[in-house]
């Protein structure tokens, strides 16, 4: 009997410490997670978000804040695993986080916005891709989805009239490439351009690609657009300049990290173009102060993710300050307000001036880049 | 007419850095009678030594090659002594199997962990300007030229040394029956790690002609040529080292001709169905000897 009263009490007595744990913090900051993987083969990836995310945070720290209250932050690793990811989201709630930004990748961020979504958070994911990323209404992200980096490609090359032909080679075992190269294909029919080839690899066939090439070749065309990963166009550039292939290249983020790899031949990058938010090499202002910060604090050249989590982090604050929300509200009445002034708001960032809409997408111009002695420098 | 001409170029210098990568797959084989899966992996770290010998050190090619060679080979001998031959006796050679799978995996996060996984791009044997030669229309790879003529050299040699040497012999021997040639005096550890030093050079050399043609190099940039290449020694019949030269060569132009004139992305469900017919019809492969069942 007296085992059950101290039981019962026990028990009451853990409620109410689990009660009292769930308003947020009324002690005045904002307190704003991060989640990516920071260990693996991902890891610059998530390395870029925690470290673009943590500059942003110290600058609107350093000059007062969001509405005067200053930003509390904190990240988790998830090791480009989802489960690990709603973890580490876990670990972030204990520690009474109201607004996450995260997670890095496709998957995970998809994985952890079950979660914002059943205790209405506010999550604007940098750099998840993937068009499910953004499903449910409390979730917006900065960077492009996959399909609109395809459809914006279409547009560039039509208007620009940079080919009359064109060839595509896309690695049709990925979702990235196949997601680019779907919109690509649909937007090019209002376009002025034919697509004359379309080949495709896979993961397991991504060695050699002299007949995708030799098809190109046959055809004639004026470009080949791939919207695939610098590895794998490293190895295309290559056997193309060997075959005697005379086509501009042109592809989407996925080959920006290109001219990174170690020992590259940067002749022949020579004309390369690509649609990109973000590049280091940038003269504008605000790029070069956050590539100055990031190198000193960090050692390295920031990459697209850094400048998405750098620009997720004003967004937020943007948001805040147009919404007139304060610290002590709840995490759901913050993420209601946040949410409604995620469609008024206008963010100049380091990737464009960027809108949202209510399905969480964001609206900037990508900016289209071409590689020229070796460096990027601004198309047109 | 010119593009078939084109393709089939480009199939053989495919098929070429198959071959040369199936020559030593099937060379261990054949004397151990083991499937060394890490074969592919040994690639990768000839690649990655040669890598670091030409680019980071900056020293010239010929050394670069040189130790990728011998770099290979002592990595074959220890990955023998220790992952394969203290399971040699255990009875199933499916201990051995399984292990050289393990061993595939933990060269690739070897070289993960101390290469990173960024790519990095290899520096061709040849200078850039000497890359392709020009015949009228077409266009052919130098560095597919070298890749066929070294494995044909290799294939020669490979032969003469079996064939006409003391050690060959006692290969063959040892691939016959293990006990008889111990009792015959023939040490089989010996024999063995000698078999596996040959097979690791072999993939030193296959792994600077890979990369030459095919430059991105990563850790897992072995894999996949591994196991199309040991599709090909199965194709040209395993064990048979000129089966090898045969089967890669004509893999490359069967994966190149599939792509071109049916799929791109069924290429490999085609490579793999002219496999299944061949082993259907011949089940030793091209050139396989037939294995008479002793009663």
């Amino acid at each position: 009997m007296m085992m059950k009263k101290m039981m019962s009490a026990a028990l009451a007595a853990a409620l109410a410490v689990g009660m009292l744990s769930v308003p947020a913090m009324a002690d005045g900051t904002f307190k704003i997670g991060a989640i990516g993987p920071l260990t693996g083969g991902a890891a610059n990836y998530g390395l870029g978000v925690v470290n673009g995310a943590q500059i942003a945070v110290d600058e609107i720290n350093e000059a007062g804040g969001i509405a005067g209250a200053q930003i509390e932050y904190k990240y988790e690793d998830d090791e480009l695993d989802s489960e690990k990811s709603v973890n580490a989201y876990n670990t972030l709630k204990d520690w009474d986080m109201q607004i996450l930004v995260g997670s890095t990748t496709s998957g995970c961020s998809i994985a952890v916005s079950e979660k914002t979504k059943a205790d209405n958070m506010f999550q604007l994911t940098p750099s998840g891709s993937a068009q499910d990323c953004t499903k449910y209404d409390n979730v917006f992200r900065v960077c492009f989805s996959d399909p609109n980096q395809g459809k914006a490609s279409a547009v560039y090359i039509g208007d620009h009239q940079l080919a009359e032909k064109v060839g595509i080679i896309y690695d049709s075992s990925g979702v990235y490439s196949s997601g680019i190269e779907m919109t690509f294909e649909a937007e090019a029919a209002n376009q002025g351009f034919e697509i004359a080839v379309k080949e495709a690899f896979t993961a397991d066939s991504n060695t050699d690609f002299s007949s995708q090439l030799q098809k190109c070749k046959d055809a004639g065309v004026d470009l080949i657009f791939l919207p695939i990963y610098y590895t794998q166009a490293g190895t295309i550039l290559t056997q193309a300049a060997m075959m005697g292939v005379e086509a501009t290249f042109f592809g989407c983020d996925g080959l920006d990290g290109m001219l990174d790899m170690d020992n590259f031949n940067k002749e022949l990058a020579e004309g390369v173009m690509l649609l990109t938010p973000f590049v280091a090499d940038a003269e504008d202002e605000k790029t070069q102060s956050f590539v100055g910060k990031y190198q000193e604090a960090y050692g390295v050249t920031p990459n697209q993710f850094a400048a998405d989590s750098y620009d997720a982090i004003y967004t937020i604050k943007a948001a805040i300050e147009d919404a007139g929300a304060t610290p002590d509200m709840s995490v759901s009445d913050l993420c209601e307000a946040i949410k409604a002034s995620m469609l008024k708001i206008e963010m100049e960032g380091l990737t464009g001036t960027i809108t949202w809409t209510a399905d969480g997408e964001p609206t900037k111009d990508p900016k289209a880049m071409v590689i020229r002695d070796g460096v990027y420098t601004a198309a047109e | 007419m010119v593009s078939f001409f084109s393709n089939l170029i480009n199939g053989l210098s495919l098929g070429s850095i198959y071959a040369i990568i199936a020559i030593g797959y099937t060379m261990v084989y054949g004397i151990a009678k083991m499937l060394n899966f890490a074969h592919g992996d040994i690639i990768m770290i000839g690649a990655y030594i040669a890598f670091s010998v030409i680019t980071s050190l900056g020293l010239p090619t010929g050394l670069g090659i040189l130790a990728a060679i011998l770099g290979c080979m002592v990595l074959g001998i220890c990955i023998e002594k220790i992952a394969y031959r203290p399971l040699r006796g255990a009875g199933s050679s499916l201990a051995v199997l399984i292990t050289a799978i393990g061993v595939s995996y933990f060269l690739q996060n070897t070289a993960l962990l101390i290469f990173g996984s960024n790519p990095k791009m290899f520096t061709p044997i040849i200078p850039f300007k000497y890359m392709t030669v020009k015949i009228g229309e077409f266009s052919f790879q130098t560095i597919s030229a070298i890749s066929i003529v070294v494995g044909i050299i290799l294939v020669i040699l490979l032969q003469t040394f079996i064939n006409r040497t003391k050690w060959g012999q006692g290969m063959l021997a040892c691939a016959q029956d293990r006990g008889a040639a111990s009792l015959m005096g023939i040490s089989v550890n010996g024999t063995i790690s000698l078999t596996f030093a040959i097979g690791s050079a072999m993939a030193g050399i296959a792994g600077v002609l890979l990369c030459s043609a095919y430059p991105t190099l990563s850790p897992y940039t072995g894999a996949m040529p591994g196991i199309k290449a040991f599709v090909a020694a199965v194709f040209g019949g395993i064990g048979s080292i000129p089966g090898a030269m045969v089967g890669g060569l004509l893999l490359g132009v069967i994966e190149i001709l599939s792509k071109s004139y049916i799929s791109s992305q069924l290429s490999d469900a085609i490579v793999f169905a002219v496999l299944i017919v061949v082993l259907l019809v011949k089940p030793t492969g091209l050139m396989g000897k037939k294995i008479q069942e002793k009663v």
